[in-house]
C-alpha cells in the first residue's frame, strides 16, 4: 500500500486546520451558508434529511487493518455504531454532528485518510478494481498510476471549481472491474505493439439523469503523458463546460455537444502544449510508485491442500461460499475473498463498528492486513492462503460476513435512498431488503446463477441502477413512491444501460414482478446462459410480457 | 483607496477598473491614471489612450478568449480576470495559460467575489494581486495564503 511521505501528511494536516477554522467562522455566522456549502462539500461533508453526513474518501478502495479500526472508532464515536460504503469507494458516516467534523477530519488524517473532494464540482475519489495487482487476468496493477492520480487531482488548483463533479477510474485487468466506461473519464491498461505500458482513454460516460457510455478518446496514451493529457481534458472541460445549467454541466454533454471528434481536436490541441514537457511523468517515479504496490512476500504453500479438498467435499456451505466469494489469485495455492455486506435485513454496503473492527482483525490474520472496498459495496481480502480459508469462512460465517452470495440476485447494490438522502425520490434500503426475504433460498439463486440488480432512490443514479442487468428506479409519482423497472444494463468490456420495461410499480409489487422475469429467464435459458446473456438473446419481449401480461407488453414494446 | 493583496502585502489599489458601459470618450478624462479595461474597449482604444498618457491594462470575463492578447502581453502592465461567483473556475484556467503557456509577467489579478477561503489557490494559478469582495477581512486572507505549507507533486 501506498504510505504517505511528508508533503502528504502535511498537505491533509493543513486541510484539518484550514476546515476547522471555516466550521468556526460557519457557526459564528462570519461564514454565510451560501459561502461555506462549497467548502464543507469539499470535505465530503452534507446535508441529509436527518443530520449532516460525512463521505470519507477509500482511495481506489484500499484500506489497511488500522485505517479501518479508525472507521469503525469514528463510527462509534461520532456516529451510531455504523458506516454505508458506497458504490465509489468511500464510506458514509450518516449521523455526525457539524460541530465534529473537524475532530474526525483529524482522527482520519492521523492514519492518512481524508475526506477531500469527496464531493463538489471537483475531481472525486479515484476509483479502480478491487482486485488490482492479485487478480489472474491483469495486464498491469493500476494501483500506482490511481495514487499518482490522487496525488496530482488533490487540491489540484486549477480545477476545484469544475461546471460539475468529475469522477476518474482506472482498470488494470483483461476484464473490466472498475466501470472505466461509466465516469467521466475512464483510463483501461494497454500494452502498445513495442511493449510500453500505457492506457486507453475513455471519457464522457457516466450515470445519473442522462446515462452514457463512455467513448474512446485515445486508443493509446503512454503513461508517461497521464497527468499532461488528463489536465488538457479538464482544462477544455473547465473552460468550456455548461455552467449555466447543473444537469448539461457533466463533460458528456460538452463532448456531445462538440462531438467526440471536436472535443478530441480540442484536447489534443492542449495537449500539444504539455507533451513531453516538465510534468511528463519520468519513468523513475512509476518505479518508485510501483515499489509501494508490490505484493508481500507470500510465503510457499502446499497448492494441492488435501485438508482443503476434504473441506470442500464436506461442508457444503463452505464450498458454496468458495464458489461465489472466492477469486482465483495470480499466485498458486492463495485466494481473494470476497466478504459479502448483502446479508438479508441489512442496508446493503452497511458494516457495524464490530463487523468493521472484526474485518481488520481478519486482514490482519489472513490477508497482511489489506482490505479492498469493491464498487458493489463488499469488502475484499486479496492475500488469503488457501489453507486458512476454512478458518477465515468460520470466524466470517459467525458474525454474518459469510453470505454466499457474491455476483448473485441478493448482492444487490443499492443507494442509502429517502432513508437518508434528501434528494431521493423513494426509498430504497426496503426494496432490496424485500427482494433478498423473497428470494433467500441459496439453492435458487445459485439455479439462477450471476445476476446484478442495481437499486437507486432517485436518478442521480448512485445505486447504479442503469447497469444492473435488473434495475430498479424510485421515481415520484404525486408525490409517492414508486419504482421503475430496467432490464438489460451491464458492466464491463460490454458495458450497456439498461431499457426500461413499461410502467412503474408500486414497493409491494416489486419482488412478485422480480419472480416473473426470473421465471422467464428459467424457462427460455439455454444450458450455462446466464440472465443477461439470455435475455440479450431473446430481448425484452418475453420479460415485459411476463410482467404486464400478453397485451399490455406488446404495447410496450 | 481600496486595498488590495499584492505580491503577499496589503497594499493600496493604484488601478481602477472600467467596466463596459463606463468606455467611452471620457475615459481619456478620467482623473485615473491606471486603467483596467474590459477586452472589447482594450482592443479598440488601449493605444490612444496610452498615447495620452494613461496606463492601460485590460480585464477579462471568465469566458473571454486571450487570442487578441497574445502578441501584446510583454507590453500589458496588469491583467484582471473577473470572478462573477468564487464557484465560477474558468479565471483558473486562464491564469493559468497566460503565465504557464504565455510566460506572461505582469500584475495578474483576480476581483469580484473573491474569498478568504480561495486566496491560497488563487496564488497557485499565478495570481499575484487579489482584490477581496467588500465584506472580507483583508487580514485574514493574507493570512490564509500561507493555508497550505506545501503541496504535493509536479503539476502544482
Ligand atoms: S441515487 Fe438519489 S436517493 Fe440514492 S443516494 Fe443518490 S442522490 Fe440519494
Amino acid at each position: 500500500m501506498y504510505i504517505y511521505n511528508e508533503i502528504d501528511q502535511q498537505l491533509v494536516e493543513d486541510r484539518v486546520v484550514q476546515f476547522r477554522g471555516q466550521m468556526e467562522r460557519f457557526l459564528d455566522g462570519r461564514l454565510s451558508e451560501d459561502d461555506f456549502r462549497p467548502l464543507r462539500l469539499q470535505n465530503g461533508l452534507y446535508t441529509q434529511r436527518h443530520s449532516p453526513m460525512l463521505r470519507v474518501a477509500i482511495p481506489y478502495g484500499t484500506l489497511s487493518s488500522q485505517q479501518l479500526r479508525k472507521l469503525a472508532h469514528i463510527s462509534r464515536t461520532y456516529d451510531r455504531g455504523y458506516g454505508h460504503f458506497t458504490t465509489r469507494s468511500n464510506i458514509q458516516f450518516n449521523w455526525v454532528r457539524l460541530v465534529d467534523a473537524p475532530n474526525i477530519l483529524e482522527e482520519l488524517a492521523s492514519v492518512q485518510m481524508h475526506a477531500i473532494q469527496t464531493s463538489g464540482n471537483c475531481i472525486r475519489n479515484i476509483t479502480s478494481d478491487q482486485f488490482a495487482g492479485v487478480v489472474a487476468d491483469e495486464i498491469f496493477d493500476p494501483r500506482p498510476y490511481c495514487e499518482i492520480v490522487r496525488q496530482w487531482s488533490t487540491l489540484a488548483p486549477e480545477f476545484l471549481f469544475l461546471p460539475r463533479k468529475f469522477k476518474i477510474a482506472i482498470s488494470g485487468g483483461v476484464e473490466d472491474r472498475a466501470a472505466v466506461r461509466l465516469h467521466d473519464i475512464g483510463a483501461s491498461a494497454r500494452i502498445s505493439a513495442d511493449g510500453a505500458p500505457g492506457f486507453e482513454i475513455f471519457v464522457g460516460g457516466g450515470l445519473g439523469r442522462t446515462p452514457i457510455v463512455g467513448k474512446s478518446l485515445k486508443g493509446f496514451l503512454p503513461r508517461a503523458e497521464l497527468l499532461n493529457y488528463f489536465d488538457a481534458i479538464l482544462r477544455v472541460y473547465n473552460r468550456y463546460g455548461r455552467r449555466d445549467n447543473k444537469y448539461k454541466a457533466r463533460i458528456k454533454i460538452l463532448v456531445k455537444d462538440l462531438t467526440l471528434e471536436g472535443f478530441a481536436q480540442e484536447v489534443e490541441a492542449e495537449w500539444q502544449y504539455s507533451r513531453g514537457g516538465p510534468n511528463a511523468i519520468p519513468e523513475e517515479n512509476f518505479s518508485a510508485m510501483e515499489a509501494f504496490f508490490a505484493n508481500p512476500s507470500y510465503p510457499p504453500v502446499e497448492t494441492h491442500d488435501l485438508a482443503y479438498r476434504e473441506a470442500l467435499n464436506a461442508n457444503k456451505a463452505f464450498a458454496r461460499w468458495v464458489e461465489r466469494n472466492v477469486t482465483p489469485h495470480s499466485t498458486p495455492g492463495y485466494a481473494i475473498v470476497t466478504l459479502s455486506m448483502k446479508k438479508t435485513g441489512t442496508p446493503p454496503g452497511d458494516a457495524t463498528a464490530d463487523q468493521m473492527d472484526l474485518v481488520a482483525n481478519l486482514a490482519e490474520k489472513f490477508s497482511h492486513r489489506e482490505i479492498r472496498v469493491s464498487h458493489e459495496q463488499n469488502l475484499v481480502l486479496p492475500h488469503v492462503a488457501q489453507k486458512d480459508l476454512l478458518a477465515l469462512w468460520a470466524l466470517a460465517n459467525t458474525n454474518g460476513l459469510a453470505t454466499a452470495n457474491i455476483g448473485l440476485l441478493t448482492d444487490v447494490v443499492c443507494c442509502p435512498g429517502g432513508d437518508f438522502c434528501s434528494l431521493a425520490n423513494a426509498k430504497s434500503i426496503p426494496v432490496a431488503a424485500a427482494i433478498q426475504q423473497r428470494f433467500d433460498d441459496l439453492d435458487y439463486l445459485f439455479d439462477l446463477g450471476p445476476l446484478e440488480l442495481n437499486i437507486s432512490g432517485c436518478v442521480n443514479a448512485c445505486g447504479h441502477h442503469h447497469i444492473g442487468h435488473i434495475g430498479i428506479l424510485g421515481v415520484d409519482k404525486n408525490d409517492e413512491e414508486w419504482y421503475q423497472l430496467t432490464l438489460g444494463g451491464r458492466e464491463g468490456h460490454r458495458a450497456a444501460l439498461g431499457k426500461v420495461i413499461g410502467p412503474s410499480f408500486a414497493a409491494a409489487e416489486i419482488p412478485g414482478v422480480i419472480e416473473k422475469i426470473l421465471e422467464t429467464y428459467v424457462a427460455i435459458r439455454n444450458p450455462d446462459e446466464i440472465f443477461i446473456d439470455a435475455l440479450e438473446r431473446v430481448g425484452l419481449q418475453p420479460f415485459k410480457s411476463a410482467v404486464y401480461g400478453e397485451q399490455h407488453g406488446q404495447n410496450h414494446s | 483607496m481600496a486595498k488590495i493583496i499584492h505580491n503577499g502585502k496589503i497594499v493600496e489599489d493604484c488601478w481602477v477598473v472600467i467596466a463596459s458601459e463606463e468606455v467611452g470618450p471620457t475615459t481619456a478624462a478620467d482623473s485615473h491614471r491606471n486603467l483596467l479595461l474590459p477586452m472589447d474597449a482594450w482592443e479598440k482604444c488601449h493605444q490612444s489612450l496610452a498615447s495620452s498618457g494613461k496606463t492601460v491594462g485590460v480585464w477579462l470575463a471568465p469566458d473571454d478568449e486571450l487570442a487578441p492578447l497574445i502578441s501584446h502581453l510583454s507590453g500589458i502592465p496588469a491583467i484582471g480576470i473577473f470572478f462573477p461567483t468564487f464557484t465560477d473556475g474558468r479565471g483558473y484556467s486562464l491564469a493559468r495559460l497566460l503565465r504557464q503557456r504565455h510566460g506572461y509577467r505582469g500584475e495578474l489579478r483576480a476581483f469580484g467575489d473573491i474569498l478568504r477561503d480561495q486566496v491560497y489557490f488563487l496564488h497557485q494559478c499565478g495570481f499575484d494581486a487579489l482584490c477581496l469582495r467588500k465584506d472580507q477581512d483583508i487580514d485574514d486572507a493574507l493570512a490564509a495564503l500561507n493555508d497550505y505549507s506545501w503541496l504535493s507533486v509536479a503539476g502544482h
